[in-house]
């Protein structure tokens, strides 16, 4: 195959300006000359560090949702809650929407993210990346939004202080575990390069990749 | 093919949202679907201003009864207690963890009040046409993106504080009807902020001005 690093024009996202993203150094970027919009990336490190990064936060995420966030004892009783024993004690407590919003921010969208990310990664390395793995990456963009382990975070600590009031508190495992997370989150999203999955991609028109950056090819018309 | 400074829009070039492969539109209403990823193209959001508006609406609604119903309710030894948002920040202040009182306090009502308003002047200096600043607002639109998520902050306090502080008959904590309505001015403004298209922001400096789907 004949080098496809070549420069390649694509119009920024934020304002539409076409320009031409330039071969870059690994650890550099491209940002857009009129807004300032980061266009490309082109991360450091091995290709294969997104994956390895994605498994040690799939098993940290199965660790912090198994084992208590942080528990509590005051007067010889005890209590301890795990994330979902959150999301659900609000679930019980009349007020479902709050249990399910909390539930989908600190539970289904992380881990929704943590698997489609793993398939894509494991998918892409194929030659060349099969269509579908686009689905899953725009669903993981999705998920990534409204993944808000960091927010969960500090919202525990918080609480942990406005309780430490009343009744003796200690934060489990769960809560390094959510620590580690709130670092490998960010890391995943450092070292993966969506645009270099993009441009190996298979069409999903059925075409395999371009061997040359296209002009513009023509759109499918609506049916 | 086209001066030095040119949007895709102006080429009669359409970027695609999800894989940002450039296309040339099938047709100029209806741009068709990406050839590499099959997403539906458009060269704006669709209606994206009357969009952003009604869920900046929705969300401003719902900021009043968020801030004046109680979040919280404590019950201890029988006699409960009501608190606000603003209540939950002024105990916090009075234990003496004033730093943790200031988080709380820009999280859930400086922010969220921000974006109302920072989508709200976005929205009208677009509908202006207004070419001014048009850097400022685009970096303006991509903080409130970014910041959104954190005033989801006091609805993580509360479920967590729900869940412990469960020691019937002694003391125990029950949400009130205010976290539902905080939790939806959370969303309905991520999903305004998502509704709204910044390339209008660009628009009215362009030559040629497109139409906006």
């Amino acid at each position: 195959m004949t080098s496809r690093s070549a420069s390649q024009a694509v119009a920024c996202p934020d304002c539409d300006l076409l320009q031409q993203i330039p071969a870059l150094p690994p650890g550099d970027k491209a940002i857009c000359t009129r807004c300032g919009c980061l266009l490309a990336k082109k991360p450091l490190g091995p290709k294969d560090l997104p994956l390895a990064l994605t498994i040690a936060a799939a098993i940290t995420f199965v660790v912090a949702n198994a084992v208590p966030l942080m528990d509590l004892s005051a007067v010889g009783r005890s209590a301890s809650t795990t994330i979902v024993g959150g999301a659900y004690e609000m679930w019980m407590q009349d007020e479902a929407i709050t249990g399910v919003l909390v539930a989908f921010c600190a539970v289904i969208a992380p881990g929704g993210y943590l698997l489609f990310m793993l398939t894509l990664l494991l998918g892409a390395r194929r030659t060349p990346p099969p269509s579908w793995l686009g689905e899953m990456l725009r669903w993981a963009s999705h998920f990534e939004i409204w993944s808000m382990l960091e927010v969960m975070m500090l919202g525990i600590l918080v609480s942990l202080v406005k309780i430490a009031e009343l009744a003796t508190v200690a934060a489990g495992i769960g809560m390094y575990a959510v620590g580690a997370l709130m670092l490998l989150f960010p890391a995943i999203a450092v070292t993966f390069d969506a645009r270099d999955l993009w441009q190996r991609i298979e069409w999903a028109d059925g075409e395999m990749p371009p061997a040359e950056p296209v002009g513009a090819p023509v759109a499918e018309p609506a049916a | 093919m086209t001066p030095a400074l040119a949007t895709a829009a102006q080429a009669g070039l359409v970027s695609c949202e999800a894989c940002h492969l450039l296309s040339q539109p099938a047709s100029a209403t209806e741009p068709g679907f990406c050839r590499r990823c099959g997403e539906e193209l458009e060269f704006r959001r669709h209606a994206s201003i009357e969009k952003t508006w009604a869920l900046i609406i929705a969300a401003a609604i719902c900021y009043i009864p968020a801030n004046v119903l109680p979040v919280l309710n404590t019950t201890s030894l029988g006699v409960s207690e009501p608190d606000t948002i603003l209540g939950g920040v002024a105990f916090l202040y009075s234990s003496g963890s004033w730093p943790l009182a200031l988080i709380v306090l820009v999280a859930s009502v400086m922010i969220p009040l921000g974006k109302l308003v920072a989508l709200v002047y976005l929205l009208l200096s677009v509908q202006r046409g207004s070419v001014a600043n048009s850097r400022d607002r685009t970096r303006l639109y991509r903080m409130v993106e970014f910041i959104g998520r954190w005033s989801m902050l006091d609805v993580f306090v509360d479920t967590f504080t729900v869940a412990l502080v469960q020691l019937q008959p002694l003391m125990s904590v029950a949400p009130g009807t205010g976290v539902l309505f905080f939790a939806a001015v959370v969303v309905l403004t991520m999903l305004a902020a998502e509704a709204f298209d910044p390339r209008l922001i660009w628009d009215p400096s362009n030559p040629h001005r497109i139409r906006h789907g």
